[in-house]
């Protein structure tokens, strides 16, 4: 499969990753090469094999239903680009 | 005596218990080591000089009272993806190069707790993507052992800055093969642990299902006392195992006799080059020599581990790098005309090109119409991947092959060709893809370069990995080469 401009501005769109016409055009080549490698997959025969998630398929363990945390939102807040009243601030969204 | 900072970090320990020097002595003998070299190999993104020194006469204290541990006073640097209460951490990357994260990942607090001193935070390809560390917001490491080539990546710094003798060991992370690869290029010990044995609480995440702390150091007896300090249990990261902590620095000693080492043919092939191949035959003669018998084994999907990786590690790394949105933390575009332009751009100025690259091939992987030819089909074929390995090591205890295909290249060399990037975690990916632990240590020079041997192993036999590679190092000088240029004259 290969890409064209209007996959990698859809992708990029999806992603929410701004890129210029000249990244676009510079993106797809890499891309391209990229998905032509991980293309090689395709030659192998998985049918009836079960998907691997994760290397320990250990089930959850649980814990006491206690409270552990404690509400530290000012903290965490601090590194935010822009916070007020324990809000974080981003433009306008409803006119 | 040596000069400290040509110490081990078992001989630092001799040394502290001696009394020979304090920590605030070796402390104080590594930053100017740091301060001499690092202009040259940009290994440390931050140096934490007084923290440190803060830090080496708590250490002194505590040795005096007799409450120390057995690591308390000696030096360590973390890789700049460890978050770090107070000192910023920026993983390599522009939308973090102010972060300073509210609190300590699991691992720096374990070595804080044990009264380790902290020198500073290590440089890094971008979120830990790449092979060469020239990926770095904040400048390419240069390998001590050439200036004008990689120490490899992602964790470049740490190897280059443990290579060099700016730190006695360091910690590092290995999603493809990130610990393994550059210290197989700069010609030291590094171990990536079995996935879940150290906690990733506090590690700024990449693919989660793969990421793993470890480490960078001298000698394999060095990552044993390193190991015992970072692994165990940890409620806070819910794939942590809640496996015992073995002894690991007990169990070096044991002889290697009756040990099966398994070689897969696939990574003995004639696309390994002669001079490489030479190199691991000499390691294998060793370990014969000890007691060791060999085996071929296969690991017939391995070949597929390549194209798999590369796409459930992007695939993982774009839904986890979608936190980084300007909002809550990090880089902030500047004058947003609404919050879609928000995301977009602070996400175009904080990433770097490899980042973008990977957040669009996992995008597209989980996009609709695609996730059953690319994402499923990766994790089946890493079930394979493990099958594999399971039943190689029903007839052998540890598997050798080499940690790369060449020694370490050209900065530069690769940099434009990403696939040729990737091709340079061949002989690591399938381990971190099985979840297993690997090693990779000094197998000595090739025209002046170090190459590096791995040995991967059953899930949970660090201790078996390291004993290994430590009566290897018993018989061999290979783990004493040092680079000239920094000979501690």
């Amino acid at each position: 499969m290969s890409l064209v401009a209007e996959d990698i501005r859809r992708v990029a769109k999806l992603a929410r990753l701004g890129l210029t016409e000249a990244e676009t055009t510079q993106t797809l080549e890499k891309l391209n090469a990229i998905l032509a490698l991980i293309d090689q997959m395709q030659s192998v025969d998985t049918d009836g094999v079960e998907p691997m998630a994760h290397p320990l398929e250990l089930t959850q363990t649980l814990r006491p239903d206690a409270v552990t945390e404690t509400n530290q939102r000012d903290l965490y807040q601090s590194v935010a680009p822009a916070a007020a009243e324990g809000l974080y601030l981003v433009p306008r969204v409803v006119e | 005596m040596s000069h400290l900072t040509e110490l081990t970090l078992a001989q630092l320990q001799d040394t502290i218990q001696a009394k020979r020097a304090s920590s605030v002595e070796i402390t104080e003998a590594f930053l100017q080591r740091i301060e001499s070299q690092n202009p040259t190999l940009n290994a440390f993104i931050t140096v934490t000089a007084e923290q440190a020194l803060a830090q080496a006469q708590a250490a002194d204290a505590r040795r005096a009272e007799g409450t120390a541990s057995p690591v308390t006073g000696l030096p360590i640097a973390h890789k700049d993806l460890f978050c770090t209460a107070g000192v910023r951490t920026t993983c390599g990357s522009q939308m973090l190069a102010d972060f300073v994260a509210p609190y300590d990942a699991h691992v720096v607090d374990q070595c804080n707790q044990a009264g380790m001193v902290m020198l500073g935070k290590l440089n890094m390809d971008e979120f830990a993507m790449g092979s060469s560390n020239e990926n770095s917001f904040f400048g390419p490491v240069r390998n001590p052992w050439d200036l004008d080539r990689v120490p490899g990546g992602s964790s470049g710094g740490s190897a280059a800055a443990v290579c060099a003798g700016l730190t006695p060991i360091a910690t590092g992370t290995d999603t493809g093969g990130s610990i393994r690869q550059p210290a197989a290029l700069t010609g030291t010990s590094g171990l990536k642990p079995t996935y879940g044995r150290v906690s990733r609480f506090g590690m700024v995440a990449y693919a989660s299902s793969l990421d793993q702390g470890g480490l960078i150091g001298h000698t394999a007896e060095d990552l044993a006392i390193g190991l015992q300090i970072i692994s165990g249990h940890d409620t806070r990261d819910a794939t942590c195992a809640a496996q015992a902590v073995p002894d690991y620095r007990a169990e070096l000693g044991a002889p290697l006799t009756g040990l099966t080492i398994g070689l897969p043919r696939e990574f003995f092939d004639a696309r390994l080059a002669a001079a490489m191949q030479d190199k691991i035959q000499a390691v294998i003669q060793v370990f014969e020599s000890l007691g060791a018998s060999t085996r071929t084994v296969d690991l017939p999907h391995v070949a597929e581990a390549i194209p798999a990786y590369y796409v459930i590690a992007p695939a993982e790394a774009s839904s986890n790098l979608s936190r980084f949105d300007g909002v809550r933390y990090g880089h902030r575009a500047a004058d947003p005309v609404d919050l879609t332009d928000l995301y977009e751009r602070s996400r175009a100025e904080g990433f770097g090109f490899e980042v973008k690259r990977r957040i669009l091939i996992g995008t597209y992987a989980l996009s609709e119409g695609y996730f059953d030819a690319y994402y499923k089909k990766a994790q089946q074929i890493r079930r394979l991947i493990q099958n594999d390995f399971q039943h190689a090591f029903a007839s052998c205890d540890l598997i050798l092959s080499p940690t790369t295909p060449s020694t370490a290249f050209a900065i530069g060399a690769k940099s434009e060709d990403p696939v040729a990037m990737y091709l340079e975690d061949i002989y690591t990916v399938a381990t971190n893809l099985a979840g297993l632990p690997g090693g990779s240590f000094q197998a000595g020079l090739l025209d002046g370069l170090p190459v590096g041997y791995q040995l991967t192993g059953p899930a949970f036999s660090e201790a078996r990995i390291l004993n290994a590679a430590h009566q290897l190092q018993l018989a061999t000088d290979w783990h004493q080469q040092h680079p000239e240029g920094f000979s501690h004259v």
